[in-house]
């Protein structure tokens, strides 16, 4: 153990981290290769897999920028000695959306054939509810005038036009937050810090006003008649969840192969106290959404829980609070579990599985329905975008060139921190 | 015998004042309390202060809000008036899932403060207990019960040797009544 920290350490990506991540990666491929080869409802299911993969991948490292920038406009001393790890997140935000535009892409211009109302119709993997064809043209015998009356919002222009603007937004904000504390260090001196709060303030009003559009763009038009005001704040609190689940769970085992030495149950604990916080907001904002649409009882909101309260998927819907609800609440309510290393590793574990299927009930009942399962499509794009997350937050990590912002005015803070 | 009750160390520095409780331990002199204008981080862990039980009133608060909403709720809207609500069963818990959720939050809200009161005799009406004035302004203090073997001047020095910067002799526990 070493009594003395060094902060010039630099994160050193090798060893059995790098060779399990890219393995995962690989068995993971192949798993998806594997998918497609089946065909038949296999293809449709592997291709609402990989839109769950890439959108949660998105979510964890826009949660990474998003943590930057409250913790910057909040600031907030205690972070600053393991902010490198969201910033490690962030830098991997445009990778992750470059995936994710390849996903839709893939799922919207590939089309299949399916028995609709006793139609054939071709239509495509992804978003059939509003991009199949003639859906919006009047005197088609696909139209449809709900649709239609959607389709400023739900066209292929429009869809492409935000999620290149936000999620360029969302990795512009990530690198210039990163870019401020790399400088930090070399020039030292306030100036990169205010820059960063000024970044982050703005960040923050843009995030707010655009996340909920993103995500009501991504994966509430999986289900097109279907919409809640509720679903933007819910996936907020999704992608919060599990966002700081990860950092948290990276930061244990990173400080069980010895780095961030300096992190102690102090650090872990106020994070704790977010994800505890937090699993409670979602649960709130899931209840809200399900709460208004049971008491109003209209058909046409309802349709959207009848989906998933049916038996396909009912003991889902309930393992769904169990795992994001009760078990951070039992888990992490008192103050001792939260300073406990291996609990706060296993319940995060938990919670990111809790999480995935949480994105699981939003995606599959609006696009496979009775097709779902539970196998190798599922388990495979969850280890191959594991291991690619890994993979390239790791390899983030280790291009900087310290581990500790040097110069970050409260990192004596962070360093002292104790609660 | 002096009629001396209590002993007060007065620091106008929080590290003297934390030097000071270890001369005092490492002379096995008990440490009555410390009165700090700001909290002072690791100062529990000094002094073996128990861990708070704030957290287990607040646990039996909420519990008690849970359970008086939900037998009101149940004898109104389920045994004593039973109504149809848009066709909804009368024992509908998602209806009753709301007003629980607050009335724990009410309950616990308020169950800690009344406690945290009690425990510091802090309710209004009740001048406060104040051991030194300058406690909440611009010292620290550490108290230390007189009622001992050990002679008075001994801790006297042991203090001036620490850094206090005056060491008072009190015949009242309080000086707050005044």
């Amino acid at each position: 153990m070493k009594t003395h920290n060094n902060f010039d350490e630099k994160f050193e990506f090798t060893g059995s981290a790098k060779t399990w991540s890219l393995v995962a990666l690989v068995a993971g491929a192949i798993c998806i290769v594997i998918g497609f080869v089946l065909g038949g409802v296999h293809v449709e299911r592997m291709f609402s897999n990989l839109l769950l993969m890439s959108y949660y991948m998105v979510c964890v490292c826009t949660a990474g920028v998003f943590f930057l920038a409250y913790q910057y406009a909040a600031q907030a001393g205690w972070s600053a000695s393991l902010i490198r790890i969201p910033q490690a997140f962030a830098k991997v935000l445009p990778i992750a959306s470059l995936i994710l535009i390849l996903v839709v892409t893939a799922g919207l211009f590939t089309h299949h054939e399916v028995i609709f109302e006793g139609k054939k119709q071709m239509v495509p993997y992804l978003y059939a509810s509003w991009a199949t064809h003639g859906l919006t043209i009047v005197g088609d015998h696909n139209y449809n005038a709900v649709i239609a009356g959607k389709a400023p919002f739900l066209t292929i222009g429009f869809f492409y036009g935000f999620l290149v603007v936000f999620l360029g937004a969302y990795s512009y904000f990530g690198y210039a937050l990163t870019k401020c504390s790399t400088d930090e260090d070399t020039e030292g001196g306030m100036r990169n810090y205010d820059k960063s709060f000024a970044l982050a303030c703005t960040f923050l009003v843009i995030f707010g006003f655009t996340f909920p559009i993103f995500a009501f763009g991504t994966i509430m038009s999986l289900e097109a008649h279907w919409f809640s005001t509720m679903f933007g704040w819910y996936n907020l609190a999704a992608m919060h969840v599990s966002g700081l689940a990860i950092i948290a769970l990276v930061i244990v085992l990173l400080k069980k192969k010895g780095n961030f030495l300096w992190l102690s149950e102090n650090h872990l604990h106020s994070l704790g106290k977010m994800i505890f916080g937090f699993s409670i907001f979602w649960t709130y904002v899931w209840f809200a959404q399900f709460f208004l649409t049971w008491y109003a009882n209209i058909p046409e909101e309802s349709v959207y829980f009848f989906k998933r309260w049916e038996p396909e998927y009912k003991w889902w819907f309930w393992l769904n609070i169990v795992m994001n609800f009760l078990s951070p609440l039992l888990l992490l309510m008192s103050r001792d579990a939260k300073r406990l290393t291996n609990r706060m590793m296993w319940t995060c574990i938990l919670l990111i599985a809790g999480h995935w299927l949480d994105y699981y009930l939003m995606i599959m009942p609006g696009t496979v329905v009775e097709n779902r399962g539970f196998g190798v499509e599922e388990i495979g794009s969850f280890i191959a975008f594991a291991g690619l997350f890994t993979f390239l937050m790791l390899t983030a990590l280790s291009r900087f060139k310290s581990l500790v912002p040097k110069k970050h005015p409260f990192l004596q803070e962070s360093l002292h921190h104790h609660i | 015998m002096s009629s001396t009750k209590f002993i007060l160390g007065l620091f106008d520095d929080p590290d003297d004042m934390m030097h000071g409780i270890e001369k005092l331990q490492k002379n096995s002199i008990p440490i009555y309390d410390v009165y700090t204008p700001m909290p002072i981080h690791g100062i529990e862990d000094k002094l073996g202060v128990k861990e708070s039980r704030l957290g287990y009133a607040a646990f039996c608060f909420g519990c008690l809000g849970m359970t008086v909403i939900f037998s009101i709720l149940y004898y109104t809207l389920v045994h004593d008036w039973p109504m149809n609500v848009g066709g909804k069963p009368n024992f509908a818990i998602p209806n009753f899932v709301p007003f629980t959720f607050e009335w724990t939050i009410l309950f616990t809200a308020f169950g800690m403060t009344l406690t945290f009161f009690a425990a510091t005799h802090l309710f209004p009406g009740r001048a406060p207990r104040v051991m030194d004035l300058r406690a909440t302004d611009d010292r620290f203090v550490i108290a230390i019960n007189a009622k001992g073997n050990v002679p008075h001047e001994d801790i006297t020095n042991l203090l001036k040797e620490a850094g206090a910067v005056e060491v008072k002799h009190n015949d009242r526990k309080y000086v707050s009544y005044e």
